[in-house]
């Protein structure tokens, strides 16, 4: 017998895991590359072990689902199935002219310095997405987190970021994130959405069609309820003041159109803002492979293959749509991906309850997508002085600067006439904002490097392509 | 780059100009470079009398426009690492002095006092005080704002309008046609297609460069630090890649580390190779690199002709038609004296030197032949 083909599986969240342990099922050596020291991802985000949680579960919901593939993982480990590479930060994926084969470069130890490649096969990409955070003034204040990151740091490190907390901004995240901070103890002043409940009711059908995620929805809010959060539909937040942190912020209503209502703005105080607008995919790796994107997310077929030959993805990065889509997109990526290595079209009534799952998920994140919208016009009312680009500094005026008389009418050209998005980040936080007051659709961007390299580790690359 | 200083040096000539560009301000090979303005790079001849003519405009230009452009006369220090390397340096500066080029010696000694992170064992280099920086895309929105000239970005050239006579009397692009007694072939890599669509010929192939970009850094990269084999990689033939780095630091912070060159059409496709041949080029110049991180990579595409000379002038081919393109990767060190020449051709006026060398239809007179294949 020869050797099992390898497939490389790029994150060991909810897609990444399901595929690992569905290929692996199957005949198929998998490794799988991961930035944490566990796995999980960010939705099944573990304590860290030294925390010595007594309930682990305590922040999470379906926890049954996270300790059958927990249990999977480690059986397959046990037998050598599975390699699981923890605490590698993948940089780049690059396909190997001629033999067909792929390689991932990752970083690893604590300060991310030594360089790692790996071989495979094949390619399952399961990035995941990050937060969307759109600006408004104050927002660089200490006290001010993503919701995402108040989520991690409740999950992850067992901690509250503060005492009295405004959870804000739009999308179905925001939650979890209200009754996680309530239920760890935090006091939570409103939870402020932009999006209005009528918009909600008007998607009905498509949101009955999901009746588990739905009455997961109706659980939040009743707890809620019991722990007296104040939910504000069809509001936002305007600003937030402080000096040295953050001490309050100012919200209004908006009007049908996603305006703020005149006459409506008032002060909550404070001393966390936990704020996002959405999550968009991890798309960097795909792009550098030369994977064709539909919008912002990469695109794949219904065996959850991209357009380059050998490579798959599956969860966040082909389109936001939470932990059930990634799963059920990671059994059938794992499955296409294991009958292709060995050389067999794969039987899609092998997948058929997966399918019926994506298909339902799917529409289910459409009709959210449709009803979670920033409010309108948010990007004509930033004032000029508020900061865009954290990395660079950027201000909101300098962009409508570059736009207006310096003749830039695209994202890109604005980055280079003002700087915005050249940092640290690489315009994954200024991007949407960016977009927004440059009046143009938000562009994915090229980022050949996924994360920041060492010139050390890129000088001491093997000498092949 | 070269359409903007074109568009101002004709409109301070008194035209009225329009600019026209398939995409935005910037967003060829202007937005994907680093803003060299060297003269140390070039061997006498034509390029270094355009070099020095535009060095002198740069400095004037930076004046005018302040800290805009971010322009920096930082000086460039080109270093060898042996001494059979450093003999040619020193050979090659011996001749650029006789051609107007202030260049100094420094003794291996004397090179920490320039660059103090500078890897040790150099055998000695050459300081060019007249190297320069801008920052390019910046450098072409503000040239393009002074001289007032209406922009059309978005509109693509599809044909050259010429009458009964063949004169030119402007073009059509895909939003409608625009008239002009004469039209400027600035095109830079799209330079050729453009002559095409005139009926002429000239080949301007794209030449690939890889920059490599850090996180920001305190200054610690003084001057346009490289070694001298660049000097030969600029004035190589070969289509493989050749990766000599220029090495600067910005004032935005960061560490620029460019470029490779490499024919292989327009593959914008990440090669590691490439990446890596700067990186290794960077840390072997200055050690401490080793340990930062590049932030991003991207490539751009410097429009070349066979001679590796640029194409500026009238073309006696079409009358009315005039170019000014191919300047490979020093387009934006040499475009304020490319449009200070249009301007004059435009108006009819005495060049400030010879365009002989720069003529456009010089490769119809080589008997078809290149020289080389892309």
């Amino acid at each position: 017998m020869t050797e099992r083909p390898r497939l490389a599986v790029v994150g060991a969240g909810p897609a990444g895991l399901a595929a690992a342990l569905t290929a692996a099922a199957r005949g198929v050596r998998v490794l799988l590359v991961d930035a944490a020291d566990q796995a999980g991802g960010q939705f099944y985000r573990q304590p860290a072990a030294g925390l010595g949680a007594r309930r682990p579960h305590a922040p999470h919901h379906r926890w049954r689902t996270w300790e059958r593939l927990r249990t999977g993982l480690e059986r397959h480990r046990a037998a050598g199935r599975i390699t699981h590479l923890t605490d590698h930060h993948v940089w780049c994926v690059a396909g190997e002219s001629g033999s067909g084969g792929f390689t991932v470069y990752a970083l690893r130890g604590p300060g991310q310095e030594e360089g790692v490649t790996v071989r495979a096969d094949a390619v399952l990409l399961a990035t995941g997405g990050y937060e969307r955070v759109l600006p408004f003034p104050g927002w660089t204040l200490p006290g001010v987190v993503t919701a995402g990151g108040a989520q991690a740091m409740l999950k992850g490190q067992l901690v509250l970021p503060g005492r009295t907390a405004v959870v804000a901004g739009t999308g179905p995240l925001l939650l979890p994130v209200a009754t996680g901070l309530a239920a760890a103890g935090a006091q939570v002043a409103a939870l402020v959405e932009s999006a209005g409940p009528a918009a909600l009711s008007r998607r009905l059908p498509a949101l009955a069609a999901q009746p588990g995620t739905l009455a997961e929805g109706a659980g939040y809010a009743a707890r809620l309820l019991r722990h007296g959060v104040r939910v504000l539909p069809r509001h936002t937040v305007l600003a937030a003041h402080g000096t040295e942190r953050l001490e309050a912020v100012t919200v209004a209503a908006l009007d049908r159109t996603g305006r703020p209502r005149p006459g409506t703005a008032r002060r909550v105080r404070c001393d966390t803002l936990a704020v996002g607008h959405g999550l968009l995919p991890h798309t960097d790796l795909a792009e550098t492979l030369g994977c064709a994107l539909s919008g912002t997310a990469v695109r794949v077929d219904a065996e959850q293959r991209t357009d380059v030959p050998g490579v798959w993805a599956a969860g966040e990065a082909t389109g936001v749509g939470g932990a059930t889509l990634a799963l059920a997109e990671g059994r059938i990526a794992g499955q296409s991906a294991a009958a292709r290595l060995y050389g067999t079209a794969p039987d899609p009534r092998r997948w058929a309850a997966a399918d019926r799952t994506r298909a339902r998920a799917r529409a289910f994140a459409a009709a959210l997508d449709s009803v979670y919208a920033p409010p309108a016009g948010w990007a004509e009312r930033l004032p000029d002085e508020t900061v865009v680009c954290r990395c660079e500094e950027v201000t909101a005026g300098r962009v409508c600067e570059a736009v207006g008389t310096l003749g830039a009418g695209d994202a890109r050209t604005v980055k280079l006439l003002t700087r915005a998005g050249m940092g640290w980040c690489q315009g994954r936080m200024c991007g949407p904002a960016v977009a927004g007051l440059t009046g143009c659709p938000l562009d994915p961007g090229r980022r050949p490097f996924a994360r920041p390299v060492p010139l050390g580790v890129l000088a001491g690359l093997p000498d092949t392509e | 780059m070269a359409g903007a200083a074109c568009a101002l040096y004709a409109a301070r000539a008194g035209l009225e100009v329009r600019v026209v560009d398939r995409g935005a301000v910037a967003g060829g090979t202007t937005g994907a470079g680093e803003g060299n303005l060297l003269v140390s790079d070039k061997e006498p001849g034509p390029e270094l009398r355009l070099a020095l003519l535009s060095a002198r405009l740069w400095a004037g230009l930076a004046q005018e426009l302040g800290a805009a452009v971010e322009y920096e006369p930082k000086g460039g220090l080109v270093v060898a690492s042996a001494p059979g390397a450093l003999a040619a340096l020193r050979d090659l500066a011996a001749r650029q002095r006789s051609a107007g080029v202030t260049a100094v010696p420094v003794a291996a000694d004397r090179l920490p006092d320039l660059e103090p992170y500078l890897a040790p064992g150099m055998a000695g280099g050459v300081h060019y005080p007249q190297d320069a920086q801008v920052m390019p895309a910046l450098a072409a929105a503000h040239l393009l704002r002074a001289s007032g000239a209406r922009l059309h970005p978005g509109h693509t050239v599809t044909g050259v309008l010429r009458g009964a006579d063949g004169m030119v009397y402007g073009v059509r692009t895909d939003r409608g046609d625009i008239h002009a007694p004469a039209v400027v072939n600035a095109a830079g890599v799209r330079g050729g297609e453009l002559a095409a669509l005139a009926g002429i010929r000239l080949p301007v192939l794209p030449r690939r460069g890889f920059v490599l970009v850090t996180e920001p850094l305190p200054r610690r990269v003084r001057h346009k630090v490289y070694a001298a084999d660049y000097v030969a990689d600029v004035a190589s033939d070969s289509a493989g890649l050749r990766a000599s780095p220029v090495v600067e630091g910005t004032a935005a912070g960061p560490v620029l580390i460019g470029a490779t060159r490499e024919r292989v059409g327009f593959d914008r496709s990440l090669s590691l190779r490439a990446v890596r041949a700067l990186a290794a080029g960077a840390v072997g110049l200055f050690p401490f690199l080793r340990q930062v991180r590049a932030l991003r990579t991207y490539a751009g595409f410097r429009p070349y002709l066979p001679d590796h000379l640029p194409a500026i002038g009238p073309d006696p081919r079409v009358p009315g038609l005039f170019h000014a393109c191919g300047h490979e990767g020093a387009g934006i060190g040499l475009a304020p004296a490319t449009g200070l020449l249009i301007a004059r051709a435009l108006t009819g006026k005495a060049p400030e030197l010879d365009l002989t060398p720069f003529r456009p239809e010089r490769f119809d007179t080589q008997g078809g032949n290149d020289g080389e294949s892309p």
